[in-house]
């Protein structure tokens, strides 16, 4: 589903994002990224989403190597895959559904199939009720639901999340790392990465720790 | 998982029908967008209307001028003196045979006793004229020319080959007011295209700051809506529509702007008219000038926010 050969992001700053990295996800899989910050896990997701474009080497998703994609296709990938971040990164001045409708509002979906699925994604994390609130009215860790359910409403075949517990007392990271795994097992790839390796070494998934933009160890690469 | 795509192709065509709800959604929605802001909308519009409604009102102007000169009986004239010799009855003839000139639209004579009529009439020297022994008066015929020969040019040729007969001692071509007036109007015409020219800029200037300042408020959304696959189009439509919405306003605001103004010059012109013996009418909008006000202006504002929008939307990625 994902694959990286030798990959390397150099930013124009000159601060070396990754430096040679190879790494192989399977379709389904979950796998957290840890290290320290500034060891590369959010640049390895930037890469994945276009965020950010490899300096050296090449990244595939889907079967599709993204050092070819156009600048005008990257919204068309970026529909394949959710991504979740630390800040949520949610509009302000929309309600809660009007958040989690954006990707398929983007992608010209009917009105009331967007009903439909808005509403089964905010059931999915518990957030049904919340529709026509604010999200500055919501908790930290419902402003992390919103922004989950939105990455997942248009049923991406993958999922990234950068630090998406980093705000978040123990208790509701452990909830949010439990929807995680919820929707993994209905055959999401997910990569999710964090920083907090206690809270995921319970969960019996592969780990991939990074060190100054290099692979330290990873604890079930694919052969 | 349910895919929409093929590996390595991207499914980008939509239903028309929903690529057209949503340039309806869109319209509807940037113009609640500047209802919210009545006043600030209101100032912008105000703006684009006075650019657009100097030159169109100035150009509205100059139109009924140049209608004015072209009704003034013909734009010229031309007064022939005949010499002394010719009577009543041989002025007859000459005027019979300019009237059948196909450049000469209308000749009249006025016979020497008309002539002296009139003078007596008009001046008040009846007493004068009695001293004389002879009516010193010649007879005259006064020609205007062809409508499709009325220009100063023609009415000079005219005027040339008219001072070969012999039963005209006199040609007066009454035509430098005509020419002052044309070459005033071509003045006033070229004048009012670069004023419109200057003023189209302004608009595309007003249209493309108000979009970029609107794009800089909506930085963050613009960035969360191509972080979950907005395309460049989906993101530049409301803009696009703003900008159209702005023109639009701004034209209407024109007409009405041109409307009240011509309205309040119509009265003080009747009164001038009037002093000359004419019951010229100022002619309000045109529908040549209405539809292409009416066009012109969303054109503007879509242009503007265009250029607007092609130089900020790009620098603004997600991180």
């Amino acid at each position: 589903m994902i694959r990286f050969d030798n990959v390397a992001k150099r930013y124009p700053t000159g601060r070396e994002g990754l430096a040679g990295v190879s790494l192989q996800v399977e379709p389904g899989e979950l796998v957290f990224i840890t290290g320290h910050s500034g060891a590369g896990k959010s640049t390895l997701l930037k890469l994945i989403g276009l965020l950010e474009r490899a300096t050296r080497g090449q990244v595939w998703v889907n079967e599709r190597n993204l050092n070819r994609l156009k600048a005008r296709d990257v919204p068309y990938h970026r529909r394949e895959v959710g991504m979740i971040f630390q800040d949520h990164r949610l509009l302000a001045d929309r309600t809660v559904f009007d958040n989690v409708a954006l990707p398929l509002v983007v992608a010209g979906m009917g009105h009331q199939e967007i009903q439909r699925r808005v509403r089964a994604a905010l059931d999915k994390v518990g957030l049904l009720g919340k529709e026509r609130s604010q999200p500055i009215t919501l908790s930290g860790g419902e402003q992390q639901r919103v922004g989950i359910a939105r990455a997942l409403v248009s049923k991406p075949p993958v999922l990234l999340a950068d630090e998406p517990t980093g705000n978040l007392d123990p208790e509701l990271s452990r909830e949010i790392m439990e929807l995680f795994l919820q929707f993994n097992q209905v055959g999401v790839t997910m990569l999710i990465a964090t920083h907090d390796v206690d809270l995921i070494q319970g969960f019996g998934k592969r780990i991939v720790q990074l060190r100054e933009g290099r692979i330290l160890h990873d604890s079930g690469a694919a052969a | 998982m349910k895919r929409d795509t093929q590996p390595g192709g991207f499914r980008r065509h939509h239903n028309p029908l929903t690529w057209l709800a949503w340039h309806a959604q869109n319209a509807l929605a940037s113009l609640g967008r500047l209802a919210r802001q009545p006043l600030a909308t209101l100032m912008t519009t105000a703006v684009i209307g006075i650019a657009i409604a100097l030159p169109s009102g100035l150009y509205l102007l100059v139109d009924n001028v140049r209608e004015l000169t072209g009704n003034w009986d013909g734009g010229s004239s031309i007064s022939l003196f005949l010499t002394d010799d010719i009577d009543d009855r041989k002025a007859a003839v000459v005027r019979d045979t300019l009237a059948r000139r196909s450049d000469v639209g209308e000749a009249r004579l006025i016979t020497r006793a008309q002539a002296l009529e009139e003078f007596r009439r008009r001046t008040g020297f009846g007493e004068a004229l009695d001293l004389l022994d002879r009516n010193p008066l010649p007879a005259v015929i006064l020609i205007r020319p062809a409508t499709f020969a009325s220009s100063a040019a023609d009415t000079e040729r005219l005027a040339k080959e008219l001072e070969q007969y012999r039963e005209i001692a006199l040609v007066r071509v009454d035509l430098q007011w005509v020419r002052r007036l044309e070459a005033i109007t071509q003045a006033l015409e070229r004048g009012i295209l670069v004023l419109a020219g200057l003023l189209s800029t302004a608009v595309l200037l007003i249209v493309g700051n108000t979009v970029r300042l609107e794009i800089q408020n909506r930085h963050h959304e613009i960035e969360v809506v191509k972080l979950v696959g907005g395309t460049d189009a989906f993101i530049r439509r409301p803009f696009l529509y703003e900008g159209l919405w702005y023109g639009l306003l701004g034209a209407l605001i024109a007409l009405l702007l041109v409307t009240l103004g011509l309205g309040l010059m119509q009265g003080p012109v009747q009164r001038l008219a009037g002093l000359y013996a004419s019951d010229f009418q100022l002619d309000l909008l045109t529908s040549g000038t209405f539809l292409s006000v009416l066009a012109g202006g969303p054109l503007l504002g879509l242009t503007g926010a265009w250029l607007a929008v092609g130089r900020h939307l790009a620098r603004i990625q997600p991180e």
